[in-house]
């Protein structure tokens, strides 16, 4: 019980579907991650590094990810994350969840 | 698997592989912002800044580490030890009561590692060693095995490693005026190489030396001895040392700290098994089946167990029985572990023990009732530090860490401290236990790994059973209701105090339980100084003469031992004096012969025996024992004479039914001897026994080269002793007496399982009344403290000063009351342990219980009066305030 796993929180959460996404198109380091959820998103959305690795060390050890350090093209040393079966799972998980929570808000707000 | 692969993670993710990724993105940054433009100091900076703070993020993302449980921890012991700091009076007062606990239980510990488990120093392989006795059907008890069944069944065996044969012997060596017993082995060749120990000098003994009658005078020495007797001489091997009146060549010696195989002794010596006559009186043995004196010890294979080994043993048995029916029938053997070894002093140290383990056990748990409630009465000081945590956000359960590992540190004091005390108490033991025969005892305790692993095992549990309930209680706070008022409504409090009375009940209950078992060994002690054993134990010392290791043969020694008895009764102040082979009350062996008397039938299956005792013409005189019918033995009982005998008592009673013995036979092994006296019965061996048949024959028709000598004087061991010297001096320069005592401190001797017992319970007893009177003065004091509002209540509305004492020291008694029940129902339990040390007392008896639940009474008033004495001095006004 030292190191008790604990419950992602929905903002957490939200990090954590974006990581996962991308991590499903192939393995990547985590400058990499960080860039892509920016290109992608037409940098509408930041990515914090001070959140990014805690993240990513929290989904590591759920067993969503794994890391490995790899050698890149220009021969420098990166850790490099990729997708576990269990992390395949979580994103379909996360991915119905922001589905139906984003569904519910646009509602609420057309209503309005 | 979970928790290895977070374990793996946390390493992992340890910082210095932090390090390396979080250098890996700003340099990737870095770049990004020069390829947009920026200077590179310029990029590298804004990187830097864009990270953020690189600790915070590594604190962040270490939050799962191990290490954060590591730092923790250490936090824990840091604020721990400046709590613990801060209170130098409890925390002196809780070490020193842990420590006595821990203590007392190391060093029992140790005594059973040392005498039990594994008594034999340098030996190897001891959890492999098994002790094998011989068994007689229909018979309870043990006996030895014969050498050529010894043999046997090391020939036939395929599941045991090592036979290893022994017997203990001894020989008298003279220092100066003083003959001293040198106790010593005749072991089978393979001796030294199957029990792993290669002497330091010279060589172990070969196997040729383990045939032929005395064909092999060759010895090795202890370390001791070679160190004592020759100085450390490193010339020794091929020197020749007299051991029983032969030289013997010296062929090794014994590395430094072996003592043998032998529970109680350390050996000086080491013989093969082919000067085995030599030491038992020039009997040749063996290639005699029916000689039973092999005292031995296997090693078994590794994975072979004790039953598998004696199933195989006792095949070879049955084989042995079908060979040789008329030395086999009935015979078989046995496996003990070896703290169950029959033939040494590891059985009779076994109860002992145990009660000793008993004994500490109660102590410790004592210690804890004792400080778990210290920790409670500072628990109460402590809730507004302990409050204010836990509002500014320490879980729960971290608090219970935190005191956990406070606790934690005391008891890891205690546990140092307790096993300096256990070294300190090694040879405790061998100190309250009388030496036999003039060589001292050894029966020491081994501090080695298992017994520290077991302290700090005690010392965890201790530390559960004392702080673990006293944590959850303490961290049980209201917080609401704590930080409304910090003025003694503190929630929990009611919780801890009945805890704090649980755990004074229990102390109470097992100081009881210990006083009862002091008082049973008092009375028992007191019962056994009054007893009569049934000869005079004033007025007679006791001591011994050996002719034979001086050389003698049977027919010189009578006529030594007849001029000597001359010369002694010559010395002014004594008034008669008899030679006998056995004192009683001595642990030599006792002899012990089959008998059959006219006229008495035994039933079919039985072959009635009946120890005896060889004794010179004076004898009953001197040792003040009566003849009730018929004779004394006289000089005229001579070889050439009718054999003759005396028979006590219980013997008449029992063979002649009441009739007179006198001038009838009785057959002692194949010889008729005429009865010619009925002598009042002693006890022979201890006052435990009850009794048993005993008789008489003379010295005269029965010579024994080595015996031991009665004196009836007025004078002491010390004057007399200068005078006895110089007779024997005069008959042979070569003979000194042993040690020469008194028959009470001889008797006394035999009393020593008793005083080790009475010993540990009468300090340990006091110590836990102390303890228990603390403790119930520490509960009243803070109830009278936490009630003084009710109290002041009652005395401004009129209370008397009686009736605040008698509502505090109700309170009080109570207590008592419910931890007297409970001790004495666990007495009545635990007493029958003491059952075969007490002597005419019941393990239930009432004058004990009533003087033990006294005692405790009068401890618990005293520490009931103060705390009701101050209740009465509680100012009245207390109440408007």
């Amino acid at each position: 019980m030292l190191l008790r796993r604990k419950k992602p929180d929905a903002l957490q959460g939200t990090l954590d579907l974006l990581v996962l996404k991308i991590l499903s198109r192939g393995p990547h380091h985590g400058y990499g991650i960080a860039a892509d959820i920016e290109s992608i998103s037409d940098d509408i959305l930041r990515v914090e590094e001070g959140s990014l690795y805690p993240a990513l060390r929290r989904m590591e050890h759920c067993g969503w990810i794994r890391a490995q350090w790899q050698t890149t093209s220009n021969n420098r040393r990166a850790r490099v994350y990729s997708l576990t079966r269990a992390g395949e799972t979580q994103l379909a998980e996360q991915r119905d969840k922001w589905t139906r929570l984003s569904k519910g808000v646009s509602k609420v707000l057309r209503f309005a | 698997m979970g928790a290895i692969r977070r374990l793996l993670n946390s390493f992992s993710a340890s910082d210095d592989a932090f390090d390396e990724e979080a250098r890996f993105h700003l340099e990737q940054r870095t770049n990004e912002y020069i390829r947009n433009g920026m200077s590179p100091s310029d990029a590298r900076r804004a990187a830097i800044a864009r990270f953020g703070n690189v600790t915070a993020a590594k604190e962040r993302s270490r939050d799962a580490d191990v290490f954060r449980w590591l730092d923790d921890a250490r936090r824990d012991c840091g604020y721990g030890l400046r709590m613990l700091w801060r209170t130098p009076g409890f925390t002196v007062l809780a070490i020193l009561c842990l420590t006595l606990g821990i203590g007392a239980n190391a060093a029992v510990f140790s005594w059973i590692e040392g005498i039990l488990l594994r008594p034999f120093p340098l030996v190897v392989d001891q959890d492999r060693l098994f002790a094998v006795t011989g068994t007689m059907r229909g018979t309870p008890g043990h006996t030895d095995v014969s050498w050529p069944d010894w043999i046997d069944l090391q020939r036939s065996s395929t599941l045991v490693d090592a036979f290893i044969a022994e017997k203990i012997t001894g020989t008298t060596l003279s220092v100066g005026d003083r003959a001293e017993r040198a106790p010593g082995s005749i072991v089978s060749a393979n001796y030294f190489e199957a029990i792993g120990v290669r002497p330091m000098l010279g060589r172990g003994f070969t196997s040729a030396e383990e045939s032929g009658r005395n064909a092999h005078p060759v010895t090795v020495v202890s370390y001791q001895a070679w160190q004592d007797r020759f100085h450390g001489d490193p010339a020794i091997i091929g020197k020749t040392q007299m051991l029983n009146g032969l030289p013997h060549t010296i062929v090794g010696v014994a590395p430094k700290g072996f003592f043998g195989t032998f529970v109680g002794y350390a050996f000086q010596f080491w013989v093969p098994a082919s000067m085995q006559p030599q030491f038992n009186a020039g009997v040749y043995k063996l290639e005699d089946r029916d000689a039973r004196w092999i005292e031995g010890f296997v090693r078994l294979k590794p994975g072979v167990t004790l039953q598998q080994a004696e199933a195989e043993l006792s095949g070879t048995m049955t084989r042995l029985e079908r060979d040789y029916p008329d030395t086999n029938r009935g015979r078989g053997v046995r496996l003990s572990p070896l703290w169950q070894t029959p033939f040494n002093n590891a059985g009779a140290m076994v109860p002992t023990l145990g009660i000793a383990l008993v004994v500490v056990l109660s102590v410790l748990l004592i210690a804890c009732a004792n400080v778990g409630n210290l920790l409670l009465v500072r628990a109460f000081a402590r809730q507004q530090e302990l409050t204010i945590r836990l509002s500014i956000g320490a879980g729960r359960s971290r608090l219970i860490r935190q005191l956990l590992t406070e606790a934690m540190m005391l008891s890891a004091c205690a546990a140092v401290g307790g096993i300096v005390i256990a070294n300190a108490l090694r040879d405790a033991l061998a100190f309250l236990t009388p030496p036999r025969g003039g060589t001292v005892l050894r029966l020491p305790g081994e501090l080695d790994w298992r017994v520290l692993a077991a302290s700090a095992a005690v010392c965890v549990v201790a530390t559960l059973l004392f702080a673990l309930m006293p944590a959850i209680v303490t961290s049980r706070i209201d917080l609401a209701g704590a930080l409304r008022s910090h003025s003694g409504a503190v929630s929990g409090s009611r919780r801890a105090a009945r805890l704090r009375s649980a755990l004074v009940t229990v102390q109470i209950a097992l100081s009881l339980v210990l006083l009862v078992g002091a008082g049973l060994l008092i009375k028992s002690f007191l019962g056994i100084r009054m007893a009569n054993p049934g000869f005079a134990t004033s007025g007679v010392l006791t001591t011994s003469v050996d002719a034979f290791t001086a050389g003698y043969n049977v027919q010189r020694a009578r006529t030594f031992q007849d001029e000597l008895i001359e010369r002694v009764r010559a010395i002014s102040g004594v008034t008669s004096a008899a030679f006998s082979t056995i004192t009683p009350f001595s642990y030599a062996s006792t002899a012990s012969a089959p008998i059959a008397v006219d006229g008495y039938v035994p039933p079919t299956d039985q072959q009635p025996s009946a120890d005896y005792n060889t004794v010179g013409p004076d004898y009953f005189t001197t040792m003040g024992i009566p003849i009730v019918a018929g004779r004394a033995f006289t000089a005229a009982d001579e070889q050439g004479a009718a054999p003759v005998a005396i028979v006590d008592q219980t013997m008449a009673e029992l063979f002649w039914r009441g009739g007179d013995p006198v001038g009838r036979r009785l057959r002692v092994k194949d010889r008729w001897l005429l009865v010619v006296g009925v002598a009042r019965a002693i006890k022979s061996r201890n006052f435990m026994e009850g009794r048993e048949p005993y008789f008489y024959v003379p010295l005269r028709q029965n010579p024994a080269p080595v015996v031991a000598l009665q004196i009836q004087t007025p004078l002491g061991p010390a004057a007399l002793r200068p005078s006895l010297v110089r007779e024997m001096r005069a008959l042979d320069a070569n003979i000194a007496p042993g040690e020469l005592i008194t028959m009470r401190e001889f008797v006394d001797r035999t009393t020593a399982p008793q005083r080790i017992a009475l010993t540990m319970l009468i300090v340990f007893g006091v110590i836990a009344v102390v303890l228990a009177a603390v403790g119930l003065y520490g509960v009243m004091a803070a109830t009278v403290a936490q009630s003084s509002r009710q109290l002041a209540l009652r005395i401004a509305l009129g209370a008397e000063t009686a009736d605040v004492v008698r509502l505090v020291m109700r309170n009080g008694l109570t207590v008592t009351i419910a931890g007297i029940v409970v001790g004495a129902v666990a007495a009545f339990e635990t007493t029958r342990l003491l059952g075969y040390l007490l002597y005419d007392v019941s393990p239930v008896d009432p004058l004990v219980f009533g003087g033990a639940v006294a005692v405790v009474v009068a401890a618990a008033g005293a520490a009931c009066v103060i705390p009701a004495l101050r209740a009465t001095r509680t100012d009245p006004l207390q109440a408007l305030r």
